[in-house]
């Protein structure tokens, strides 16, 4: 896998402000994740029901990050399109992979112990949603949310 | 009998603690033989599924050991938050606010019970700070 980040598909017009990367590896390390997020979304001037929303995302990602890919990084961007202003998250492990994606994403399917809401969840939470995985190398899940 | 307990969560908690918090509640219910549990959550700026499903376990377990519960005080954009998320918290009682939420309590525990043998709430705090 090419280096963390370095990877990450720039869409057209959708320029990075600025970036923070977080390590997940506890479950502490998601709550830091959970508000990092709230800070940037304050900072951005999203309203407190746009913030929840996609700090409740952050921290399903998060949690699947820990829990189903063995820890791994969060990364925050402020982003903009044009006149718009948004955050986007980026989840990133090198664990077992997902081999069936669209099981994963169906509502309610665990492989684990969890509800099976984390991936439907989160990109029902956002405005745009990414996942590429690969068995045997890892997973990597981005959401963004505009302003 | 007739003990109510009062539970009001003040952190944002990550995991371990919310399964603590579900671990020592249980024992409490017991040690207290309390009828009632009330689950104050409105300092929570967030809910996600790990922390709903708590609540849905302290629910059911509470019911098992005869005590009801109450979760009391969301806030309206978790409330937004978590239908869009997919939880509905299925067989958790809310309540609006504490005082709404000791009503329910009573008359829950008090239709359990013959009118006579319901006597007032008795309340201890147990304030779970990190």
């Amino acid at each position: 896998m090419s280096p963390s980040w370095a990877a990450h598909p720039e869409r057209e017009g959708v320029q990075t402000l600025g970036s923070e990367s977080f390590q997940i590896q506890s479950p502490e390390d998601i709550v830091m994740v959970r508000q990092a997020v709230r800070k940037k979304a304050v900072s951005l001037g999203l309203g407190l029901v746009d913030q929840t929303k996609f700090v409740t995302a952050a921290s399903e990602l998060a949690r699947n990050t820990l829990d189903y890919g063995g820890g791994g990084t969060a990364r925050i961007d402020l982003v903009q399109n044009g006149t718009r202003s948004g955050i986007r998250l980026t989840f990133e492990d090198r664990g077992p992979g997902i081999a069936d994606i669209e099981l994963a994403m169906r509502d309610g399917y665990t492989s684990g112990n969890g509800m099976g809401l984390g991936l439907s969840g989160a990109k029902r939470l956002s405005h745009e949603f990414d996942i590429k995985s690969e068995v045997g190398v890892g997973t990597t899940v981005s959401i963004l949310r505009w302003k | 009998m007739g003990e109510f307990l009062l539970v009001t969560i003040q952190v944002d908690m990550h995991d371990r603690l919310a399964l603590a918090l579900q671990d020592d509640l249980t024992s409490r219910i017991v040690k207290h033989r309390s009828r009632g549990v009330l689950i104050d959550i409105s300092a929570l700026e967030m809910v996600d599924s790990f922390i709903g499903r708590m609540l849905g376990t302290i629910a059911s377990m509470s019911s098992l050991l005869d005590a009801e519960t109450v979760v009391v005080g969301m806030q309206p954009s978790v409330a937004i938050t978590l239908v869009e998320l997919g939880l509905s918290l299925k067989g958790i009682r809310t309540a609006l606010d504490v005082e709404k939420g000791m009503a329910t309590l009573q008359s829950a525990v008090s239709g359990r019970q013959d009118a006579s043998d319901a006597s007032p709430a008795q309340i201890s705090l147990a304030a779970f700070v990190e």
